[in-house]
C-alpha cells in the first residue's frame, strides 16, 4: 500500500459528500519558546468516530483545550460548521455544538448523578431569574421536562436509577460515563472524549465501544476521542490521525495506521522493524 | 413499593401555614412585654443576623468564594436605607417598604460594582481585594461628613425594625435562596463550587453567575443592613468593621458551609451565646471562643454539616413508615393505602 499524504483529508464515505463538522487549519500554539502543538489538520464528518492516537505529551489533551477554547491557539484556526471559532470562550463554543469530557474525570462530585446532568443542559432550559424565584409555571413545567430529558440520557449507561446518589461517591467507571452523558446533555454536534475507557477493565471498555458506536448512531454526531487502548481505537474509529510531538505524522483508516511504518516508529522507536505493528495492542 | 411523598401543594400549604403561626405567636410574645427590652433587641439582632449569614452563605458555602467584605455591602444598605427612613418622605409603611428596597438595590449595585473586578480573582486573592472594597466604604462613609455625619454618627433613625418586619425579611431573604439555588440557576452556581472549567464546558456563564450571586447576596446584606439601622436609632460607621465581616463568616463555617438551615441556626446560637453568658462576664469571650474551637475540632464541616432541614421530608419519612406499619399490622387488609 502506498502511503496516505498526512495532510490529505480523511472522511468516511457516508460523509464524503456532507459538509465537514469540524475542521482544523494549521493549528498550532507555542507555551513560552516551546512549540505543543504545531500544523495540526483534521476535517472530521458530521457522523464520523475518530481517533486521536499518540505517545505521552504528544499534545492530544492540548487539542482538545484548543478545540473547545480553553486555550487560545497561537496559529491557525478551527472552523464548526464553516463557522470560524476565533472569537468564541469555552461556553460559546459550547453553545456552538462542543463537549467534551476530561483526562482527569471533572465531575460535579458533591452533586447528585441528576444533577451533574442538568446543569449540562443548562442552556436548554429557558426560565429566567425571576421565573425560578417566584416559581412560575415555566419552572414546574421546564424543570419537569429537563428531569424527563436528564433520566432518558441516563438510561444510555443504564444509570437511571441511581440519579440521587453523589456522583462523587460512584465507581470511578461510572463517573466516566457520567460524565459522556453530561457532554451529551449539552446537545453537542462534536463530542470530545479525553481517553473514555482510562481504568475501565476489558469487560468496560467492550460495553463502552458498544455504547460509543449507539451515541454515534441514536444523536448522530461526530465523536472525536482521545484513547490509548488500541482495541478501542481500532475496533470503532473509522479515521485515526496519530501525533507525535505536536505534528500530525499520520492520518488513515485503522489498517493504514497499523500498517504506517512512521508510527510504529513513534511508539515504539527505530530498528526494531521486525516488530509487527499490531503487536500494539493492549500496551 | 413507592415511598410515600407529600404533593407540592400540600407541601407550600403547611410550610406557610406554620410560618405564619409563628408570626403571629413571636408578634404577640414581642408585643406582649413578656420580655424585657433586651431580649427584644436580641431577637431583632438574631434576625438580620440570620439575614446576613444566609445571603454570605450563597457566596461562600455555594458559590465557594471567600469575600471579606462583608459588612461593606451592609453598611452601604444600612446608610442608604436610614437616610431614606429620616427623610419622611412617605407614610410610614410604604416607606419602610421602599426603604428595605432602597437598601438592597443600592447595596447590590455595589455588589456587581466590586464583583466585576474582583471575581477575577479566586482564594485569597479574592478575600484581600474584597476585604480592601469593605475597609475602603467604611472610610468613605466616615470621611462623607456632610451626608453621614461621619464618625458623630447618624441619629434620629426612625425605629422601623419591628420583630414583624424583621421577621417578613427574614423570611423573604430564606425563601428567595432557596429558590434561587432549587432552579437552573442555583445549579449553576453550585457547579462553579463543584469545577469551574467543567462548568464551563457546560455551557454555564460562569462570570455572569458570580457577579449574580454576588449581587444578590449583597442585596440582602443591604436590606439587613437597614434593618440593623432601624433596631439602633443611630449609625456610626464603626459598626461595619472587618470584625463583623469576620463575624458573619464566623456564623457561616459554623453553621456549614452550604447549609442554609445551619447559618439560621448559627446565627441563632452566636447571638445568644454572649448574651446568655454575660453572668460570667471577663470570662464569657474565653467560654465564646473556646466553643468555636471545640466546634471546629470535632464538626470541622460546620454544626449541620450541608445537610438541609426540610420538614416536608422528615413527615414524609414519619408518615411512610406509619403507613407501612399498618400494612404490616393490618396483614391480608389490603386496599388502605
Amino acid at each position: 500500500m502506498g502511503k496516505r499524504d498526512p495532510k490529505a483529508p480523511f472522511v468516511p464515505h457516508r460523509d464524503a459528500y456532507k459538509a465537514p463538522i469540524m475542521e482544523c487549519v494549521n493549528l498550532g500554539i507555542d507555551f513560552g519558546g516551546l512549540t505543543a502543538v504545531n500544523d495540526f489538520c483534521i476535517t472530521i464528518g458530521p457522523t464520523e468516530i475518530c481517533g486521536l492516537i499518540g505517545p505521552n505529551g504528544a499534545g492530544k489533551t492540548t487539542i482538545f483545550n484548543l478545540l473547545t477554547k480553553v486555550y487560545q491557539p497561537t496559529r491557525g484556526s478551527v472552523y464548526l460548521q464553516g463557522i470560524d471559532t476565533k472569537d468564541m470562550n469555552s461556553v460559546k463554543a459550547n453553545k456552538a455544538g462542543l463537549a467534551r469530557t476530561f483526562q482527569n474525570i471533572r465531575l460535579f462530585k458533591n452533586m447528585t448523578v441528576a444533577e451533574n446532568v442538568l446543569v449540562g443542559l443548562h442552556n436548554s432550559i429557558s426560565y429566567g431569574l425571576g421565573e425560578a424565584i417566584l416559581r412560575f409555571p415555566s419552572y414546574w413545567r421546564e424543570e419537569r421536562i429537563a428531569r424527563s430529558r436528564a433520566l432518558e440520557l441516563l438510561e444510555i449507561f443504564d444509570m437511571q436509577d441511581i440519579g440521587d446518589q453523589k456522583a462523587g461517591s460512584l465507581p470511578y467507571g461510572a463517573q466516566r460515563r457520567l460524565e459522556i452523558v453530561r457532554a451529551l446533555a449539552t446537545a453537542p454536534k462534536v463530542l470530545l472524549l479525553d481517553e473514555p475507557a482510562a481504568g475501565m477493565n476489558p469487560a468496560e471498555t467492550e460495553e463502552l465501544m458498544e455504547n460509543i458506536q449507539k451515541i454515534n448512531k441514536v444523536f448522530k454526531i461526530a465523536i472525536l476521542l482521545i484513547e490509548h487502548d488500541m482495541k478501542l481505537v481500532m475496533g470503532i474509529c473509522e479515521g485515526i490521525g496519530v501525533l507525535n510531538y505536536g505534528r500530525l505524522i499520520a492520518k488513515g483508516t485503522p489498517a493504514e495506521i497499523q500498517r504506517n511504518p512512521l508510527v510504529v516508529e513513534a511508539y515504539l522507536g527505530k530498528g526494531q522493524s521486525d516488530s509487527e505493528s499490531g503487536g500494539e495492542d493492549s500496551a | 413499593m413507592k415511598a410515600f411523598t407529600i404533593p407540592t401543594p400540600v407541601r407550600y400549604g403547611i410550610n406557610t401555614a406554620l410560618l405564619i403561626l409563628f408570626l403571629i405567636a413571636g408578634n404577640a410574645i414581642t408585643q406582649s412585654g413578656l420580655l424585657g427590652r433586651a431580649q427584644n433587641a436580641i431577637i431583632i439582632q438574631v434576625g438580620f443576623f440570620i439575614i446576613l449569614a444566609v445571603s454570605l452563605n450563597l457566596v461562600t458555602g455555594y458559590l465557594g468564594q471567600l469575600p471579606l467584605g462583608h459588612a461593606g455591602f451592609m453598611a452601604v444598605g444600612a446608610y442608604a436605607g436610614a437616610l431614606f427612613w429620616r427623610a419622611h418622605i412617605l407614610p410610614e409603611t410604604l416607606s419602610i417598604v421602599v426603604g428595605l428596597l432602597l437598601a438592597g438595590v443600592v447595596a447590590a449595585l455595589f455588589g456587581i460594582l466590586i464583583g466585576v473586578p474582583a471575581l477575577r480573582l479566586r482564594g485569597d486573592y479574592l478575600a484581600i481585594i474584597t476585604l480592601g472594597f469593605g475597609e475602603i466604604i467604611r472610610v468613605v462613609l466616615t470621611n462623607l461628613d456632610s451626608i453621614t455625619y461621619g464618625a458623630r454618627g447618624l441619629l434620629n433613625i426612625p425605629r422601623h425594625s419591628s420583630f414583624l418586619v424583621v421577621y417578613i425579611c427574614v423570611i423573604i431573604s430564606c425563601a428567595v435562596i432557596h429558590t434561587l439555588m432549587k432552579s437552573r440557576h442555583g445549579r449553576a452556581i453550585l457547579s462553579i463550587r463543584e469545577n469551574e472549567i467543567a462548568a464551563e464546558s457546560c455551557g454555564v456563564k460562569t462570570t455572569y453567575y458570580k457577579v449574580m450571586a454576588f449581587a444578590v447576596s449583597a442585596f440582602f446584606a443591604g436590606i439587613a443592613g437597614a434593618l440593623f439601622a432601624g433596631n439602633l436609632g443611630i449609625l456610626v460607621p464603626a459598626n461595619f468593621d472587618f470584625m463583623t465581616s469576620i463575624n458573619i463568616l464566623m456564623i457561616v463555617v459554623l453553621g456549614g458551609l452550604g447549609s442554609m438551615f445551619g447559618s439560621v441556626v448559627a446565627a441563632a446560637v452566636l447571638t445568644f451565646l454572649p448574651f446568655v453568658l454575660q453572668p460570667l462576664a471577663d470570662y464569657r469571650m474565653i467560654i465564646y471562643s473556646l466553643m468555636l474551637i471545640i466546634v471546629m475540632i470535632f464538626k470541622p464541616s460546620g454544626l449541620m454539616g450541608s445537610y438541609d432541614f426540610s420538614l416536608s421530608r422528615i413527615l414524609e419519612k414519619v408518615i411512610g413508615k406509619a403507613l407501612s406499619l399498618g400494612r404490616d399490622k393490618g396483614g391480608k387488609n389490603h386496599g388502605k393505602a
